[in-house]
């Protein structure tokens, strides 16, 4: 039994009279620890799988089951990072990650230590009393994701995560996810459209196709832990998920993981 | 450095205002009984300081004041908390505030001596119908403007109601609302005096009134300008607190 199923999962949308299809027919299984990348163009449904998995959309039809439970609603187990980072701009950097914590440790010193804890884990110790606002980009997602972690979630769905960044920031901060995901050993998946960003970070690449939004082909990525973004057998990774966006036959290859 | 530039800046635009009545009162032909010097209507603050009539009538006027608008900016911003979060119930209910917003509290005065006499009520009531709109339309459109984002961040933490209220919804809304909030203490103040110079027998738009009927027209400038000073206290204190709050509320300043 997989750790996450999903199962015919379809969702149309309707707007001004016209209906897209964003989910058609979506199966997919994910093992426990796995760094998943869901890459593909805009309107491919990788954001709306996404959303469906952490229980914030429900699918037309189809069934989402994560560890043998279907999911109707989001869970704190299931934490989700998004592009716009999602931070409490009247909170301090501190005070954002104790959000999460603040129904589970009553005990202030103790929510703070545990607080204090994550921030360093993302390199922001020294920036616990700054408000969002004087944060860089990069720094209030380090934020969001120290806020996620704190609440110790056993999976991290990303959307986008780094869309917002600028190239270096968003490379040292795909060095850091990749190191906390061994580290912490979560399961992750991670939405984007940047080919290079999924061949650096993810085990699986689930590559998806639009009009209508469906799983094209599933990627297994052989490279260890230590991934060099200009190694030969990094470049034929890349070079293997940019021929099946080139291919012309749209043919759906059922892999099961 | 920007406090003393503002304080010469008050002083110069005062001085003008009264050197303005000054030479006004000098050159018209009116008897100083129905339009009185700068100087006249200082003795007469004087005289009301001493006889203890104006210290009562602030009293009186403060009382209303305070329950009027602290009593409809938290029915406002309560209502408004709601209805910011059910945009379909809003949306039958926005045409009726539509409907009534624009009518001037003073137009309800009448009705409202009918119904309850003389005395603190059609104050207070004036009062709180000219701070109820602004702050319940503010307190509206700041509640359906946040960001979905803070809404799935709280659901994801599992922050439910009361707590998504508390935590999120009030002070992701703060700073439009405390903008509703400081617009309506000028208004309501406003109408308090018109209030007071039909449904009350004392405060200080009594005293106009009552000025009036005495032919004392000094005091009556000296109550006009005891108003406006207080219009300004208030004002400032609200703006001190406001950035107090804002303080607190980080980046947003």
């Amino acid at each position: 039994m997989a750790y996450i199923e999903i199962k015919n999962a379809c969702k149309t949308y309707h707007q001004a009279g016209k209906s897209v299809t964003v989910l058609d027919q979506v199966s997919l299984d994910i093992h426990k620890g796995e760094f998943i990348c869901l890459l593909g163009p805009s309107g491919c449904g990788k954001s709306t799988l996404l959303n469906a998995l952490a229980g914030f959309e429900k699918p037309d039809s189809g069934i989402i089951k994560i560890d043998e439970k279907e999911v109707f609603e989001p869970s704190e187990k299931n934490i989700t990072i998004f592009q716009n980072y999602g931070l409490l701009a009247w909170r301090n950097v501190l005070k954002n990650v104790e959000l999460g914590l603040e129904a589970k440790i009553k005990d202030r010193s103790e929510r703070k230590k545990t607080a204090r804890k994550y921030l360093n884990l993302v390199c922001l110790g020294e920036y616990e009393k700054r408000y969002p606002k004087q944060l860089s980009g990069g720094q209030q997602q380090r934020v969001a994701i120290a806020r996620g972690l704190a609440v110790d979630p056993d999976i991290i769905f990303m959307d986008e995560p780094f869309g917002a960044l600028d190239a270096i920031t968003r490379m040292k901060l795909q060095d850091d996810i990749l190191k906390i995901s061994k580290e912490e050993k979560k399961t992750i998946i991670f939405v984007t459209h940047d080919i290079e960003e999924a061949v650096f970070l993810a085990d699986k690449i689930v590559v998806m196709m639009a009009d209508p939004g469906r799983i094209k082909s599933i990627v297994k990525v052989p490279l260890g832990e230590h991934r060099n973004r200009t190694g030969s057998d990094f470049l034929y990774v890349r070079d293997k998920i940019f021929e099946l966006f080139n291919l012309k036959t749209e043919e759906y290859i059922d892999y099961v993981i | 450095m920007k406090k003393i530039i503002s304080i010469k800046n008050a002083v110069v635009s005062v001085s003008v205002l009264i050197g303005l009545w000054q030479t006004a009162y000098l050159m018209s032909d009116y008897s100083d009984t129905l339009f009185p010097s700068p100087f006249q209507s200082f003795l007469a603050l004087i005289e009301m300081i001493k006889d203890g009539s104006l210290l009562s009538n602030i009293e009186a006027s403060m009382y209303r004041f305070t329950v009027g608008y602290v009593s409809s900016v938290i029915a406002a911003v309560v209502l408004g908390l709601i209805l910011g979060r059910l945009p379909s119930v809003y949306k039958y209910i926005n045409p009726a505030f539509q409907l009534l917003r624009p009518i001037s509290p003073t137009a309800w005065m009448p009705f409202i001596v009918l119904l309850f006499g003389i005395g603190d009520i059609p104050a207070i009531v004036i009062i709180f119908i000219a701070a109820f709109f602004p702050v319940v339309l503010s307190t509206v459109s700041a509640v359906s403007g946040i960001d979905p984002i803070y809404f799935k961040v709280a659901r994801n933490f599992g922050i439910r109601q009361p707590q998504l209220t508390l935590k999120v919804i009030l002070p992701a809304a703060f700073p439009q609302i405390a903008n509703g909030i400081h617009l309506a203490i000028g208004t309501s103040w406003i109408f308090l005096v018109a209030g007071e110079m039909v449904g009350a027998q004392s405060g200080l738009g009594f005293q106009i009134i009552d000025a009036r009927n005495n032919i004392r027209a000094d005091i009556l400038l000296a109550t006009i300008i005891v108003i406006g000073i207080i219009g300004i206290i208030l004002d400032s204190l609200l703006k001190s607190l406001e950035k107090r709050i804002l303080r607190s509320w980080g980046g947003i300043s």
